[in-house]
Parts: structure tokens; C-alpha cells; sequence
């Protein structure tokens, strides 16, 4: 919950409401967030078990699993998105109506997990639709994701009716479509534009916190960056199998992704 | 319970179709080392088939001893060796453990005869086995992708896959 003035808890307490229409709207939101009753993978069995009755749901108000987009107020990704899902994810979440909120659940959703250098998976649904909360785990505990569902509710608590990113003044992008991908014969395509190859890294940069508004980093992971993992450095001494010898060379150099270790 | 060993379905097999069996040679899966420890070759028990006589056989394996259930049909990508190693594996409807059928195909010109005229159960196998490795089935009455969008190219589980992602960039250095 937002900063609330003792004053207004005492007033309310003698049965006077004063209020903000913020406020209000605020509250009416965020006490009935109805999700969508999608699930992908097995993050889907845990966000089973946050609907029922052990973890409940209801509590919070979101226990009505809509079975239509039309009536759903939050995505939740549950699951590894694989490529070909994906078109079928954003056509879901373009024909959801505003206010609209994305959840994503687990390793597989926010990144592609461990999936993320095969060739069928989507490295992250944050590259078609902007997400509101991420949820680290593979996959996440039903607690985790009541969390998630909290942490959004203190997001919409601080929405001001005039500025948020569905209507009001200014430069709206989220009116629109998000486009949907099309597929193509090395990948996913947008405008006939390769975004996400099988192999290599997404050629196209995420969606940034939805609260920053709706716009891409701008940021892409380069395929030229070269990275280094120190368990197949060749210059990484191993005791045995398991054990390298002295410190681990990226520690005492304190850099994870150098390319001169100094000997330590 | 029927129990029927790799070597008893071979002799059943040399017995009733004598084209059929062939005896391939002990199989090196990697490239042998310059030096230290070989390893050993590898050449399963089971029957290999001829693949021009899989459809016959695979019908006196259903017909005649009776395992009518096809579990499954696996892919092995031998690079190093050149060949696609299929495996057939039935089951009897009484239960017991099941049988292998393997056949191999050339790298180049991967292409066997379909089982889906006469077992249905072969036709989502058959696709998949195309979709992921390239391996043609004659005869296949709608041999389509299943797992990949139609659009795609290439056969992602092949060993000659580009292997790209995270994990190998500036692995080569």
C-alpha cells in the first residue's frame, strides 16, 4: 500500500471515506486483478496451486481464472515460451483491454532458461510484450508468485489516472498492437525483419519496465560480444575434475567477463 | 508374459525372412584417439534390417509373434560414421519386455519406408523423426513438419546443427 495519512485511517474508522479518485480506482483495481487462465509448461502446475485452496488466491481477490482474454486483466506466463507459441502469446495479450498487466513466471519465461541456447525457444517474452513483475525459479514456488502478485499491487497503487500507459495525454504507445511475430526459415520475424534467430542471441532489444514506459532499451546482446566462462578457459588450471587450483582466476581478477586474467 | 531375446528374434528373423537380416560392422560412434584408452565399438545385440525389408519385417513382427504395439521409433545421429540409426521398438499387447528392430541409413540420403499404412501409431513418429532429422519416409501420406513451423529450414537435431547461443560464444578461443 501506498503512504496513507493516519488522519484518513482515523476518518475511516468513524465511517467517513474521504478519498482520491486515484485512490479508488487504485483500489478497485488492484483487489480484483483476474488473470488469465493460460499456462505453458510446468510453471503452470504451480500457478494451479496458487489459484486453490492451500495458497489461495482469493485472498487477494485474482482468484477468477478468465478463459477469455476479453475479461483477463493479467497475463501470467507460466512456462517456457517456445517459439512457436510465441505468436499466439501476443495475439493473446493484444486482444486483452487495458488496464493489462504481464507476470513473468519463471527462468523459462523472463530469459529462456536453461532452453535459452536451443533452437526452439524464445529468450524471453520481455522481447514482444513489456512485463510488469518478473519471478526468478524454475519454477517458482506458489509463494513466489503471491509475492509477484503483491508487488504488483503496490505498482498499481502508484498509477496516476491522468499518466498511465494506456490512456491520458502524451505519447501512448501501448494503444496499439503489439506486432505479432511471424515465422520464417532461420527464425522469428517481425516485418519480415529476423528478431530472434535459431542460434545466436535475439536481434532485438527487450521491452523496459513498463512503469518507464513503453519503449525498447534500445540494448542488444551483440553475437560478437565474446564472453568467457572460466570452466572451459584452457588457462584455468584444474586440480582435479572438480577443483581448480588457487583462487578462481575471475575472482581475483574481480571481473566475470575479462580477457586478460592476471596470475594469481 | 511372451519374452523373446534379441538373439531369439534374430534366429526367428534368419528363419522366416532370410533377406531381411543383414550384419553390419561394430560401429566407432566418436573418432578414435591418438593415444590412451579406446573405446570400445559399438554394436548392439538387437537385429539390423535391411531397410528395404523393414515393412516386411515389421509385419511378421506384428503378425506372426504377435507385438502389435510400435512404442516408439528413436533417431541416432551417428555423424562420425555416416548414418542415421533408426530403432523400432514394439511391445506385446500381454506385456513382457519389447523388441528392437534397427535399421541404418545413409547420412546423404536418409530414406526408409514408412510403417504408417499399417500402423497409425507410426504416423506422428514418422514425423517427427522427419521434422527433426530429415529422414524421408516413402510412402508417408502426409509427411509435414510437427514440432517446427513449416517455414523453417534445416533439421535442428542433426549433430551438424549450428550449435550457437550464450553458451559457445568465444569457445573457440
Amino acid at each position: 500500500m501506498a503512504e496513507i495519512d493516519p488522519t484518513q485511517l482515523e476518518l475511516e474508522r468513524q465511517g467517513i471515506l474521504l478519498t482520491t479518485v486515484n485512490r479508488f480506482y487504485n483500489w478497485g483495481r488492484r483487489s480484483s486483478i483476474w488473470p488469465m487462465a493460460f499456462g505453458l509448461a510446468c510453471c503452470a502446475i504451480e500457478m494451479m496451486a496458487f489459484g486453490l485452496s492451500r495458497y489461495d488466491v482469493a485472498r487477494f481477490g485474482a482468484e477468477l481464472f478468465r478463459a477469455s482474454p476479453r475479461q483477463a486483466d493479467l497475463m501470467i506466463v507460466a512456462g517456457t515460451v517456445t517459439k512457436k507459441m510465441a505468436p499466439q502469446v501476443v495475439r493473446l495479450y493484444n486482444q486483452m483491454a487495458e488496464p493489462r498487466y504481464v507476470i513473468s513466471m519463471g527462468a523459462c519465461a523472463t530469459s529462456g532458461g536453461p532452453f535459452r541456447d536451443g533452437y526452439n525457444v524464445l529468450r524471453g517474452i520481455d522481447l514482444l510484450i513489456p512485463v510488469d513483475v518478473y519471478v526468478p525459479g524454475c519454477p517458482p514456488r506458489p509463494e513466489a508468485l503471491l509475492h509477484a502478485l503483491m508487488t504488483l499491487q503496490e505498482q498499481i497503487d502508484r498509477q496516476k489516472l491522468g499518466r498511465v500507459r494506456w490512456y491520458g495525454s502524451g505519447d501512448k504507445p501501448q494503444t496499439g498492437d503489439f506486432p505479432v511475430p511471424t515465422f520464417g526459415a532461420k527464425g522469428l520475424e517481425i516485418d519480415g525483419k529476423l528478431v530472434d534467430p535459431v542460434g545466436g542471441l535475439p536481434l532485438l532489444s527487450p521491452y523496459t519496465s513498463p512503469s518507464h514506459g513503453e519503449h525498447r532499451s534500445g540494448q542488444i546482446e551483440h553475437p560478437e560480444v565474446v564472453r568467457q566462462f572460466p570452466i572451459m578457459d584452457p588457462e584455468v588450471e584444474l586440480e582435479n575434475a572438480l577443483k581448480a587450483r588457487g583462487i578462481a582466476p575471475e575472482i581475483a581478477a574481480d571481473d566475470l567477463k575479462r580477457s586478460v586474467v592476471n596470475d594469481a | 508374459m511372451p519374452e523373446l531375446t534379441p538373439t531369439d528374434l534374430r534366429t526367428r528373423l534368419a528363419t522366416a525372412l532370410p533377406d531381411a537380416l543383414i550384419e553390419v560392422e561394430p560401429l566407432a560412434i566418436t573418432p578414435p584417439p591418438a593415444h590412451g584408452p579406446q573405446p570400445g565399438l559399438f554394436h548392439p545385440p538387437d537385429p539390423f534390417i535391411h531397410p528395404d525389408h523393414l515393412v516386411a519385417a515389421a509385419l511378421f513382427v506384428r503378425d506372426t509373434l504377435g507385438y502389435a504395439f510400435l512404442s516408439d521409433i528413436a533417431v541416432v545421429d551417428y555423424l562420425h560414421a555416416g548414418c542415421f540409426e533408426l530403432v523400432y521398438r514394439f511391445y506385446h499387447p500381454a506385456g513382457g519386455p519389447g523388441i528392437v528392430l534397427r535399421v541404418r541409413v545413409p547420412r546423404d540420403a536418409p530414406s526408409v519406408p514408412s510403417l504408417t499404412p499399417h500402423w497409425p501409431a507410426a504416423n506422428f513418429h514418422e514425423r517427427e523423426a522427419f521434422d527433426l532429422f530429415g529422414i524421408e519416409f516413402v510412402g508417408h501420406p502426409y509427411l509435414r513438419r510437427i514440432y517446427m513451423w513449416d517455414e523453417f529450414e534445416g533439421f535442428p537435431m542433426r549433430k551438424d546443427f549450428p550449435r550457437q547461443g550464450d553458451k559457445y560464444l568465444g569457445s573457440d578461443e
